[in-house]
């Protein structure tokens, strides 16, 4: 892969104005039917600043980029790279224009080395042989060049999610990209994982490579972009050229056109009798290694507790074995007096505990099914929803007709299959199915995960009203906003047990970060951005 | 940079407590950002939202226009010879009574297949259930022989279809506890199938040591199913039903439910409680049932009556057309086993009436198995078009 070597190497930055427009967009529109995914859209992104398109679930944001990416053709408007209005025919002819994408799902081959998905699409060859050495090589140069540690050798399945975006970017780099697309980089990332990705986008920026990424997290935003781009029903609404006096209010306002308030506002907890009480429990994840290592914790009634902590901690190996989806070793989990430890998930359901997962799309919905049987997804065979063996779908349907307005799910009808819903509106549908089954113990794992703005208040509303009605809550969360916002009492998971527990009220964000984080470092590959 | 430390909005307004957004809700789109395609126009659009029907219509006409070329390269006329093909099968006496006959087993293979693909599994050992079955029927026919025929007829359509679940059941239990591909294992269990039946009615247990060829015994006299008015085969209207009740299950019934859930998502179907182990059992077993009872029909309703070589045929692979051709649908096993049923009913009269080799409905079956079988084709003419789940994510240059 020799061509690399002659990838732009850090140029020094010219000042704002002066600097190249590497992207122009002049009033691009897209319809997909009836509906406007964007209207008139106008845009520019110059050499070496980091955009951010801001927006809600079904903003048009995706569509846009996948525009410029060449993955959609516009019905009208020009998109203009380095002056050349020429329209982009497919992404090869994107990359071959300096536009790289990093896709929210990843596209890479899980059983091939790192370096082998970078040389993947233009593979070199020596002498008839694949050249990995040179592969290797590549994968060395750019990582150090750009501060992106990864082994070249290690298999992709085994890398953690963060190390496997920064493959992607890598490969988006080895293609010598002015300009990357990041479609919501951080979804899938860990705290930690964002920061550092934060740090990798300016460092890229300051090297020259232009960044446009899509984003719903008002502080991603405001930590990492020079300017911003808001799209609300498809149409850009706002826009802010410098950002150092702008809060994430002002952004959410304009996102969602209103005031979102970002701290929920909540009665004091009454808390009653102990509802889950977890003793010493220890469960091992998937690859046989213990993820949760005597891990203690009460939830009562009537009380919301959050489980902060840095992803891969145990949280999902805790959550999947209390709600029955994973064996536990040692240790017990009761649901008020009852013994829950060994119940599976049908009987922990049965028992009253709703489980919201933390992976919507792999656990709680089933997409090709309606709304309406994914709403009874875990209760398909109890009364009135089948009678013996016979499911009775006039009952399906009402009950799907009555959470669909009750949990404010945008759909034409409650036969739409999940999965043509957005983010928010599968997760609703989820929440929908768990909160109306009244359960005793609500778990909720990530809730709000790639979720819309709008949506994030709405389920946490409902969280806060499943308390009132008197449900322990254990909320297990990445986003210490959400911690904050929604916990009276706040745990912290590291390394498979609790190690603090302290009052949500004034709760120090320094502080639970600090506790987060563990004692050492909880840093594996990773590097400190540099400014 | 900007503060990190989210204000915590000190100076949010009240209001906000309802939590409905409608003010915004209204006209945001309600189809997802990624993976959403435009609903195509026309024609083609047409053609799309159809394509349970047009694909399998497609593979048949193609398979034909192939097989017109093949006839045509023997010196026939092709047109002649499909109308010979298909008057044979259902506008005489004989011929109609053979297709219904071979119509029979076939939509019970047919559903063999269906079943296991909603379940996400796929049943190449139809023929070995079937072969199971008919042994089965053998045995218990002959065993009971002295006991009242219509006793026969039940104990031995019962021990076919024990059998015939049995026979699947070994591939799902290899499937649930030791993680063995259904594929890889009912492919052996078909050739150990043949192995064991060729023993057994050759020189074994089973066999007729009277008769100078390889041999089961013969069904008793009275215990044969005789065409229903010399016209209709028992099993036909047996196997009509069952593709009915079949359907009606996967539809209707908490089971259906429990089998499509592990079959579309089986990581859902855990956190829902349902067990894949549990579908995968119950889902084999059933089919290998369906496909023993064809195994039974086989052996009771047509001569000589008796379990030989050969007897099965290539049925139980034929499911796999008619399953395929059917998109899994167990009604749709119907219209496909009656054509699969024509045209190998109506195979032989080629060569009486024309000399033209009754392979070329080998051939016919193989390609439209070929067309059906390859999603690959609806990809070409749907291309961008296609459902969500059969397109892949756009990557680079895709």
């Amino acid at each position: 892969m020799s061509e690399h070597t002659a990838y732009t190497e850090g140029p020094k930055v010219p000042a704002r104005g002066e600097r190249e427009t590497l992207l122009e967009i002049d009033g691009l529109s897209k319809s997909f039917g009836t509906v406007h995914a964007n209207k008139d859209i106008s845009l520019r992104v110059d050499r070496g600043e980091i955009v951010a398109l801001l927006g809600e679930n079904g903003a048009g944001k995706s569509t846009l980029v996948k525009q410029i990416f060449g993955l959609m053709t516009p019905d009208s408007g020009t998109i203009r790279i380095k002056g050349d209005t020429a329209r982009i025919k497919d992404p090869k002819d994107a990359i071959r224009r300096g536009i790289g994408m990093v896709h929210q799902h990843f596209q890479l081959v899980p059983v091939m080395t790192v370096a082998e998905n970078l040389m993947l699409g233009h593979e070199s060859t020596k002498g008839g042989v694949l050249d990995l050495e040179g592969a290797r090589q590549m994968v060395r140069e750019l990582s150090a060049r750009h501060k992106l540690s990864v082994d070249p050798d290690a298999e992709v399945e085994d890398l953690p999610v963060g190390t496997q975006q920064r493959v992607e970017i890598l490969k988006a780099l080895s293609r010598q990209v002015d300009l990357l697309i990041l479609d919501e980089p951080t979804a899938v990332l860990t705290p930690q994982e964002t920061d550092e990705l934060l740090g990798v986008m300016r460092e890229l920026a300051s090297g020259g490579t232009s960044i446009v990424f899509i984003t719903h997290k008002l502080r991603e935003v405001l930590a990492a972009a020079d300017r911003c781009y808001v799209l609300r029903q498809g149409e850009v609404v706002g826009g802010v050229d410098d950002l150092t006096h702008t809060t994430t209010s002002d952004l959410a306002s304009m996102m969602v056109g209103r005031d979102v308030v970002l701290r929920i506002d909540k009665a004091e907890a009454t808390p009653g009798d102990t509802v889950l009480s977890i003793k010493g429990l220890k469960v091992k994840d998937d690859r046989g290694l213990p993820a949760v290592d005597g891990f203690d914790l009460d939830v009562r009634a009537g009380e919301i507790v959050g489980l902060a902590g840095v992803e891969g901690n145990g949280q999902r190996e805790l959550v999947e074995s209390i709600a029955g989806m994973r064996p536990s070793v040692a240790g017990s989990v009761h649901l008020g007096s009852k013994d829950i430890t060994k119940s599976n998930a049908r009987d922990t359901n049965n028992a009253g505990v709703g489980h919201v997962p933390e992976d919507r799309e792999k656990h709680g919905l089933v997409g090709g099914y309606s709304i309406a049987d994914n709403l009874v997804l875990n209760r398909y065979d109890e009364e009135p929803f089948a009678k013996g063996f016979i499911r009775d779908f006039g009952a399906v349907r009402n009950h799907a007709v009555t959470l669909r307005e009750e949990f404010d799910i945008r759909s034409p009808n409650v036969e739409a299959p999940a999965g043509s819903l957005s983010g928010g509106n599968k997760q609703k549908v989820v929440v929908a199915r768990e909160m109306s089954a009244k359960p005793q113990l609500l778990m909720a794992a990530q809730p709000t995960r790639g979720v819309d703005v709008g949506s994030i208040e709405f389920i946490h509303r409902r969280i806060v009203d499943a308390r009132d009605a008197g449900a322990a809550v254990l909320l297990v969360s990445a986003e210490l906003d959400e911690i904050l916002s929604l916990s009276d009492r706040i745990a912290v998971i590291h390394d498979g047990r609790v190690v603090a527990e302290l009052p949500g009220k004034g709760a120090d964000r320094t502080e639970i970060g600090r506790l987060m984080a563990g004692d050492s470092d909880a840093g594996s590959d990773s590097h400190s951005p540099s400014h | 940079m900007a503060d990190p430390d989210l204000p915590p909005a000190k100076d949010a307004p009240a209001p906000a407590t309802e939590p409905a957004p409608t003010d915004t809700g209204a006209a945001v789109p309600v189809v997802a950002e990624r993976g959403a395609t435009p609903p195509p126009t026309g024609v083609l659009g047409i053609l799309v939202r159809h394509q349970a029907i047009v694909v399998p219509i497609l593979a048949v006409v193609l398979a034909f226009a192939i097989g017109a070329i093949l006839i045509r390269a023997q010196g026939f006329n092709p047109t002649y010879a499909y109308e010979v093909l298909f008057t044979h099968s259902f506008a005489t006496e004989s011929g109609l009574l053979a297709t219904m006959q071979k119509t029979t087993p076939l939509i019970l293979v047919g559903l063999a297949v269906a079943i296991p693909l909603k379940v996400g599994l796929f049943n190449i050992g139809g023929q070995g259930q079937l072969m199971a079955g008919g042994i089965g029927a053998a045995w218990a026919s002959y065993a009971l022989r002295d006991l009242p025929a219509a006793l026969i007829v039940v104990v031995a359509v019962v021990v076919a279809v024990l059998l015939g679940a049995m026979w699947a059941s070994i591939a799902a239990l290899l499937k649930t506890t030791r993680g063995v591909h259904e594929v890889i294992s009912t492919i052996m269990l078909n050739s150990i199938a043949v192995g064991l039946i060729d023993w057994l009615v050759n020189g074994g247990p089973l066999s007729d040591k009277g008769q100078p060829f390889p041999t089961s015994h013969a069904v008793p006299e009275g215990a044969r199913l005789l065409p229903f008015l010399k016209l209709i085969p028992w099993g036909l209207p047996v196997a009509l039903l069952l593709s009915v009740v079949v359907a009606w299950m996967l539809k209707r019934t908490t089971l259906g439910f429990e089998l499509q859930t592990v079959g579309r998502n089986k990581f859902a179907a855990g956190y829902a409680g349902i067990g894949t182990t549990k579908a995968t059992l119950v889902a084999m077993a059933l089919s290998g049932g369906l496909a023993g009872l064809a195994g039974a029909f086989e052996l009771l309703q047509i001569e000589p009556y008796r379990y030989q070589n050969g007897i099965a045929g290539s049925l139980g692979f034929d499911g796999i057309t008619i399953a395929l051709l059917a998109r899994g649908n167990p009604l749709g096993t119907i219209p496909a086993a009656v054509l699969v049923g024509a045209m190998r009913a109506g195979a032989p009269t080629l060569q009486f009436q024309l000399g033209i080799r009754p392979e070329v409905v080998d051939v016919l079956l193989a390609i439209t198995l070929l067309m059906v079988s390859l999603p690959v084709i609806a990809k070409l003419i749907f291309r961008r078009h296609a459902t969500k789940q059969t397109q892949l994510a756009g990557s680079w240059g895709a």
